[in-house]
């Protein structure tokens, strides 16, 4: 029994709600090294949980005492303490980059750290909750940190932009309330762990509907197409840190939570629409990627790359009736996630270096930023599935997973996906490797910034050497 | 039928009314109205559901009080952020989007 | 013609979605759990005697604690979204409204007082009680009586977090009971009160902030 006072998934969510608010007490602006100084403790707990989840099974901890279905339950497995790590650590990293991207007058940057704060305690609590109606409390605080990041300081087109997400993912929450109100009322708990013997094979069609509900509303707040509209303004236009946020983190949440009543109290529901959502995965590779070949601007590209890479995290629901499919999702989200802020931190650097966003204004980058143009490389290489980065371990796992149930048309996909980011991104690089045009001017870039970036592209390839480890905690599952 | 089923059946055609709402709707202040109609619709299952034999259920009460709380503050974010576009275009509609 | 279309299909789908639901929810049997039991059985260590505050602050005070986080974050977005303009001089309002303000204003805030207090033992509670209290300083600001608020200096700020800040400290601190927010049988009562007082203040201020922090006149 961990001993109460110290358990790390209680302090996971207390601590970064205790900076914001001493972030937002301190003013406007401030807060950078309490966030900076938190999120390596966190770090460190996040490790510490997945050590004990991996030696001893699952953590629990049962809030105010009253165990479910009277009160609401904490319980962390494999799953849950791999989502914890991911996001504490690219949190890290995008905090360090983050105090030094923001400039003291910038009106994005004014309120960013409490509103960082509550994002990132509502992840870790999202994480850890078992119960269906917490989880609602925990998406809406993400929506809405998420917004509000994404609006902060901005001219009408980021209004625009966050007004979307806002409508998008109150429609989702909307849903999938419903759903826990229909599941309320056909077993009378909204206790995962209660649900799940209470969830047969004969469940009344009333149970069927909130399947249904949760899962729509959670693929509009996951952007899987055809409900992707609100991501490329969004992450396109909101500044560089946010976006790495929104993309690495925020639309991962919402997809575990799809995991989790797959493999949870919807079990014997959800595999019905199995193959509908592979579908709608494959749709948004191939349309995601197209986006992106044909995009202007820097970060809009970069947007529509994470629709598609979404859509990877789709194509493994018809293989999760066998073992390797989970590993596969979860290395992908993993290494989606530390890509996508590398190259997204890259790409805030390169905006910022050149004064302009589009992808053609890149001329000459790799000889005036070799680091930030070496990290969105890096990133690229985990996009593109090239070995040894983590990119390339998920989709061999997927591909794997497919052949071995028989799904070859699976493996096609993954295959076509990752010829698809290779056009994208080399794009990219090629612009980047043409020479200087006399015209371009510089403006100097903190070394902090580019540096972040490039850890956070590192990260991502090097986990690939590592993936072992992780697939020996994902074991772990409840 | 019970008092509860008409809470709940009403609820229904509420959250799909608000639904349809923010989908059709281009103006922006009669989609939030549609979104406070979706999550009113949503509280009335919630609770009509849990009631329909004619109980009293303390816990969706309690839900139902954190769920109007969430949705005053979505409310309250979403009418700033209209303002402000407002404040800057001029319009009550959003923008198309400008994907070039 | 597009949109038409596009009208009723969203429309016939939302139509077929109401019957579908409702069928389902009709051949709906009894629920396999029943918590109004536990609910009962444990109302009398819960400090409060009313069931609905009893879940709502004790047995699933966890969601309580995330919702206050629900709104403070919704005040800090919006302070993000608005940023630095300058607040207008409040209007004056016609000297009758004003002194009926004035009178309406105490009486407010009396009963926001007995809401807070009866929320053990009836309907009412934290919320409710700063809910009054927000709506009489938007009274008073409609009125003129009360300027509205630009960027928050230290002492709003310290006030609007206040609440949450308490809240947070005693769940942390009921760790040594052994979990988050376990409250020992004999100090229920008294924690709760001590908890939703701060709150009652805090989202009053929040609740006020909420629309006088946007009350300005559009600069366009």
């Amino acid at each position: 029994m961990i001993e109460p006072l110290l358990d790390p998934l209680v302090w996971l969510i207390l601590l970064p709600l205790a900076w914001a608010v001493l972030a937002f007490v301190l003013g406007p602006g401030r807060g950078a090294w309490p966030a900076i100084a938190s999120l390596a403790t966190q770090c460190w707990l996040a490790f510490d949980l997945a050590q004990k989840v991996g030696a001893g099974g699952v953590a629990n901890h049962v809030v105010g005492g009253w165990s479910a279905p009277l009160g609401i339950d904490l319980a962390v497995d494999g799953l849950s303490a791999s989502m914890l790590l991911l996001t504490q650590a690219v949190a890290l990293l995008l905090a360090i980059y983050a105090r030094s991207y923001f400039k003291s007058d910038d009106p994005a940057g004014t309120w960013f750290w409490p509103l960082m704060g509550f994002l990132i305690s509502s992840l870790n609590a999202l994480f850890v909750s078992a119960d269906l109606f917490n989880l609602y409390v925990t998406l809406e605080l993400v929506g809405l940190a998420a917004v509000g990041l994404v609006a902060a300081g901005g001219g009408a087109q980021q209004m625009a932009a966050a007004l979307r997400y806002l409508f998008a993912t109150l429609v989702g929450s909307g849903a999938y309330l419903l759903g826990v109100a229909l599941i309320y009322g056909a077993y009378g708990t909204v206790s995962i762990a209660t649900l799940l013997p209470l969830v047969t094979d004969d469940a009344p069609r009333l149970v069927w509907i909130a399947g249904g509900l949760m899962v729509t509303g959670l693929m509009l707040k996951t952007a899987l197409f055809p409900f992707h509209f609100w991501l490329p303004p969004a992450h396109g236009g909101a500044p560089a840190p946010v976006s790495a946020l929104l993309s690495a983190l925020v639309v991962k949440a919402s997809f575990y939570l799809v995991l989790r009543l797959w493999l949870g109290p919807l079990q014997t529901v959800l595999p019905a629409f199995a193959w509908l959502l592979a579908m709608l995965g494959a749709a948004a590779i191939f349309w995601g990627s197209w986006q992106a070949i044909r995009a202007v601007k820097l970060k809009r590209l970069i947007a529509y790359s994470t629709v598609a890479q979404l859509g990877y995290l789709f194509l493994i629901f018809p293989l999760l009736a066998a073992h390797g499919a989970l590993e596969a999702g979860v290395m992908q989200i993993f290494a989606h996630g530390m890509a996508k802020a590398g190259m997204f931190a890259a790409a805030g650097v390169l905006i910022k270096a050149t004064g302009q966003d589009t992808v053609a204004g890149l001329a000459g980058a790799v000889e005036r930023l070799p680091v930030t143009m070496f990290a969105f490389g890096l990133a690229g290489i985990t996009l593109m599935g090239l070995p040894p980065s983590s990119g390339f371990l998920a989709k061999w796992l997927i591909i794997e997973a497919a052949l071995a149930q028989g799904h070859w048309i699976i493996a096609v996909v993954v295959l076509a996906g990752g010829l698809l980011a290779a056009v994208y991104v080399l794009r990219v690089l090629r612009q980047a490797f043409l020479l200087t045009p006399a015209s371009a001017t510089l403006t100097p870039v903190p070394r902090m910034l580019e540096w972040s970036a490039f850890a956070l592209a590192a990260a991502s390839v090097l986990l690939g050497l590592r993936g072992v480890e992780l697939m020996q905690l994902l074991g772990a599952m409840a | 039928m019970s008092t509860g089923f008409i809470f709940a059946l009403t609820g229904a055609i509420l959250f799909a009314a608000g639904v349809a709402g923010m989908i059709l709707i281009g103006h922006l202040l009669r989609r939030i109205l549609a979104f406070n109609l979706m999550g009113s619709g949503a509280f009335l299952v919630l609770v009509g559901l849990a009631q329909r034999q004619d109980v009293v259920d303390p816990v969706p009460q309690a839900m139902v009080l954190t769920g109007i709380v969430v949705a005053v503050a979505a409310t309250a974010l979403a009418l700033a952020l209209v303002r402000k576009l407002h404040a800057l275009t001029g319009q009550f509609e959003l923008p198309d989007d400008v994907d070039d | 013609m597009k949109r038409f279309l596009h009208a009723s299909l969203v429309l016939t789908l939302a139509s077929a979605f109401v019957f579908f639901l409702a069928g389902a929810m009709l051949e709906l049997g009894p629920t396999a759990i029943d918590l109004r039991v536990p609910v009962a059985a444990h109302l009398p260590e819960s400090g409060v005697t009313h069931p609905v505050t009893a879940v709502l602050l004790n047995y699933r005070g966890y969601d309580t604690l995330l919702e206050i986080a629900v709104l403070l974050l919704a005040l800090l977005a919006i302070l993000a979204v608005v940023g630095e303009a300058p607040t207008s001089p409040s209007r004056r309002g016609h000297s009758v409204l004003q002194a009926m303000a004035r009178l309406a204003v105490p009486s407010m805030v009396v009963v926001a007082i007995y809401l807070l207090w009866a929320g053990a033992f009836r309907p009412g509670g934290a919320f409710q009680a700063g809910a009054v209290l927000a709506a009489a300083a938007v009274l008073l600001h409609l009125v003129g009586l009360l300027p509205s608020w630009s960027r928050p200096r230290l002492g709003l700020r310290i006030g609007l977090a206040a609440g949450f800040a308490l809240f947070l400290a005693v769940a942390a601190g009921l760790l040594t009971q052994g979990s988050l927010l376990q409250y020992p049988p004999a100090a229920a009562g008294v924690l709760i009160l001590l908890i939703e007082s701060g709150l009652t203040v805090s989202l009053a201020l929040i609740l006020a902030g909420l629309f006088l922090f946007l009350s300005r006149e559009a600069e366009a």
